[in-house]
């Protein structure tokens, strides 16, 4: 088997501190191989190298055997490496067809040369779209496609662009179950093609379903690399963290003492929940798992007062919760969203801003806003919140790692003494080692009396952590789960129960 | 999804459409003398001026940016085919090409400190408004200019029955029209407004892109004055002053987007008649002189409520739905 690409010794140094170091491997044609690792592995450092986008300080590179030395991201596309990463770069305002050819229309004959061949360009996307099996009109215009079919389509422009290697970066993050399928199947079909992929994902589970190789970053360094038999998903994360993960859940310090701080009865939103009726007592911590669009992140957004509710009422400490999400935040709720990048931060703006703003209110001095007290509060929280920074007053969140920006976000809210939080994927995105962190934060919240509902497509996550376990399936709770009777199994069916039916 | 439903939508992506629809007919029914063969043709001429210049405003707002300049371009565009004529006796079609070739480069002049210098357009056309406007006040120190009368001929003329400002807007909207559907370019001034980034990314000329529109505006701007002069046969100083908001105006009520990637050549032809409907419409109908601006505001901020309206409505569309609507 010929490597398709190849690193001999590479690294990368910032400044003098490696962020990829001494790093060879082989990525074989035709062969998906599985690259995994904590945030700060060197995972970005290594596809930028590769993407073009940053020099290696040393080692080469060596594509199809010669040697390798992208300028630029045209060299690596031109190479023939595309990249599909969670946010696309295409035009939501055209169509599929116009999409896949926007750099290079196939034009009339003669003296209509000047003019794009629509016919020809219809017929060519839709041989291209054939390809991939996808059977997307090449008429439409993007925005009428969900994000599953937008990320085919990005694919397909790969393809098109006859790239030989392509490489996914963390692309289900916005999928649905069947839109992921329908992307490993896609996967699947590229392989048959004999295109080499490289699947980067914290989802071990779906790394390990789709990959043949998998080879692992720490600390820059490749630290184990091999065929998938021989990485379960224990190893891959005994491999990632360098030790046991058997501590990543807390135990539950503080057992639920009973006051309910939120009581929801019999909540409807036409189209989107039905009848939903939970309750979360103080310390207590409820999961609510079904599959993605079973109206879990709906139901935390009409908690949360975005988005209206037609019947049923919702109480926090025996107050109807009323109004925006202004004034919900008044009465005491927090809501951790599960978009920290749009929703939840202010990404160029610096820590001790994102820090302190719900709270801004509380911070003021005789004349405006008192500096002395914000500084003090946001040096308070980063020690609460066990944030790694360098300068809260100048480093911007966006140059945090994922799981210290949720350190952020879940940290700005504790000025604010919620009563409930709302975490929606709090973990999503962020490395297993951060991950622990984040749930032994969630926990002393409990402990310190507050209610947490906690939103999760994972459901090992919410057995770890929570006191009760609510189950979503089409908008409705179908069932309830206590920590006694945590059962994967049954769990799971009752998510699937009636989305099953809805399939058939 | 219901018919009902179904036919709501319509109505919203058609919005433009209705609106001057529903213009007319209130006006055809309030006044008699509206709906007149004569008038309409009037009201579509006297669209004309603001119509050729929103075809290209629309190409600018495609890009997310704006000109403000427009006004002065038609001020300054006027006077240098008034002065090849006046000094070195022109002809009206040597005139129309200085006039034209003005309002390119005045546009260029945009293109570069927007493309070249990276000032934000709304920044640069304002500033430009001024220099332009400026520099023409400068060369003719407020005096009016006087066109000779073959201009008037032209300007007046009509080919089959057709008026001529009638038969240039058309040859310009369908040109436009044109160019943005079925060229390359067109699709990229799409592509670039809806994402910049992603457009430098596919490796498309963003910076030709960005320029070309300025320039398209610039030269339309310059015609659409042209075209104006040659109906009045005299440039005082005060020439497509303000004119900037009108064009701007009838591309927004005509469906263009103000934040790029949204709207066509139609966008300028629906908006300019429905400006121009209102105005002639509220002469017609003998409203109090003084208030017409008033109304002529009010009809303007309705439309672009109703556009916004369209618009969340196009969103909820999008929006994924769990389960069933129950009845």
């Amino acid at each position: 088997m010929t490597a398709l690409l190849r690193f001999e010794g590479l690294g990368k140094d910032w400044f003098g501190v490696p962020a990829v170091r001494d790093l060879s491997l082989d990525i074989p044609e035709g062969r998906v191989l599985g690259l995994i690792g904590e945030n700060g592995a060197g995972k970005s450092t290594l596809m930028n190298m590769i993407g073009g986008i940053t020099a290696p300080t040393h080692g080469r590179m060596l594509w199809r055997g010669q040697p390798y030395a992208p300028a630029s991201a045209a060299d690596a596309r031109a190479a023939g490496i595309a990249f599909i990463h969670q946010e696309l770069n295409l035009f939501t305002n055209l169509t599929v067809a116009e999409n896949l050819f926007i750099d290079g229309f196939p034009r009339r004959p003669g003296l209509l040369r000047p003019f794009i061949d629509r016919r020809a360009m219809r017929d060519r996307a839709a041989e291209v779209l054939a390809r991939l099996a996808l059977d997307l009109p090449p008429e439409r215009t993007l925005d009428s496609l969900s994000p599953g079919e937008r990320q085919l389509v990005e694919i397909a422009r790969a393809l098109h662009h006859d790239a030989a290697l392509i490489i996914f970066d963390e692309p289900t993050t916005s999928l649905t179950p069947r839109e992921t399928d329908r992307l490993f199947q896609a996967i699947e079909g590229l392989r048959a093609a004999g295109k080499t992929v490289i699947y980067i994902s914290h989802i071990l589970a779906d790394v390990q379903r789709l990959s043949d190789g998998i080879a692992v970053l720490r600390d820059g360094r490749l630290v184990g690399e091999g065929p998938v038999a021989d990485f379960d998903i224990p190893r891959m994360i005994r491999t990632m963290i360098g030790r046991d993960l058997a501590a990543v859940y807390p135990s539950r310090t503080a057992p639920p003492r009973g006051r309910p701080v939120l009581e929801v009865q019999g909540l409807s939103a036409p189209g989107v929940i039905e009848d939903v009726s939970l309750t979360v007592r103080e310390g207590e911590i409820l999961g609510l798992f079904g599959l993605m669009g079973s109206g879990r992140s709906e139901l935390a957004r009409i908690l949360m007062g975005l988005d209206p509710a037609m019947r049923g009422d919702a109480r926090l400490l025996g107050h109807p919760l009323r109004g925006g999400p202004r004034d919900r935040i008044r009465q005491g709720l927090a809501f951790v969203t599960e978009n920290r990048r749009e929703e939840g931060l202010m990404m160029d703006a610096s820590i001790r801003d994102n820090l302190t703003l719900p709270a801004i209110e509380r911070l003021r001095g005789p004349l405006g806003l008192d500096a002395d007290r914000i500084a003090d509060t946001a040096q308070a929280l980063r020690e609460t919140v066990r944030l790694k920074a360098q300068d809260l007053a100048r480093q911007p969140v966006r140059s945090l790692s994922g799981g210290n920006q949720q350190k952020v976000v879940i940290g700005k809210w504790l000025p604010t003494e919620p009563r409930l939080f709302i975490l929606d994927e709090p973990t999503r995105g962020v490395d297993v080692g951060a991950r622990s962190e984040i749930y032994g934060l969630m926990d002393r919240l409990a402990a310190e009396g507050a209610g947490l509902l906690v939103i999760s497509s994972e459901l090992d996550e919410l057995m770890g952590l929570c006191d009760r376990i609510s189950v979503m399936s089409r908008g409705e709770v179908v069932a309830t789960f206590d920590r006694a009777r945590f059962d994967e199994r049954r769990i799971i069916a009752s998510a699937f129960r009636q989305a099953e039916g809805d399939a058939a | 999804m219901t018919s009902t439903q179904g036919a709501l939508d319509v109505a919203t992506r058609m919005g433009a459409v209705l609106m001057l629809v529903a213009i007319v007919l209130v006006f055809g029914v309030l006044t008699p003398g509206f709906l007149a063969p004569d008038s309409l043709a009037n009201t579509v001429k006297q669209s004309s001026f603001i119509g050729i210049a929103a075809v290209g405003m629309v190409f600018v707002l495609l890009t997310a940016g704006i000109d403000l300049s427009v006004g002065s371009v038609m001020f300054l565009g006027s006077l240098v085919a008034g002065l090849v004529m006046r000094d070195a006796g022109a002809g009206v079609g040597l005139a129309l090409l200085a006039c034209l070739a003005t309002g390119a480069i005045l546009g260029a002049i945009n293109a570069v400190l927007i493309v070249g210098l990276r000032v934000i357009p709304f920044i640069v056309t304002l500033s430009t408004l001024f220099l332009y406007r400026g520099f023409g006040t400068w060369l003719t120190e407020s005096r009016q200019l006087d066109f000779p009368d073959e201009v008037r001929s032209f300007g007046l003329a009509s080919v089959g029955g057709i008026p001529v400002p009638i038969l240039i807007f058309a040859a310009v909207a369908l040109l436009a029209h044109v160019i943005l559907r079925h060229t390359a370019f067109g699709r990229h001034v799409y592509a670039f407004g809806n994402d910049p980034l992603a457009a430098a990314k596919a490796g498309l000329p963003v910076r030709r892109i960005q320029a070309t529109v300025y320039v398209v505006s610039g030269t339309l701007a310059a015609l659409a004055g042209f075209v104006l002069i040659s109906q009045i046969g005299r440039l005082d100083a005060g020439f497509g002053e303000g004119r900037e908001f009108d064009v701007i105006a009838a591309a927004v009520l005509g469906g263009a987007s103000l934040f790029g990637g949204i709207g066509g050549a139609g966008s300028a032809v629906l908006g300019a008649l429905t400006i121009q409907a209102v105005k002639a419409g509220l002469v017609f109908s003998g409203v109090n002189l003084y208030l017409q601006p008033l109304l002529q505001g009010a009809v303007i901020l309705l439309a672009v409520f109703l556009d916004g309206l369209r618009e969340a409505r196009l969103r909820s569309l999008r929006r994924r739905v769990i389960r069933p609507r129950t009845a």
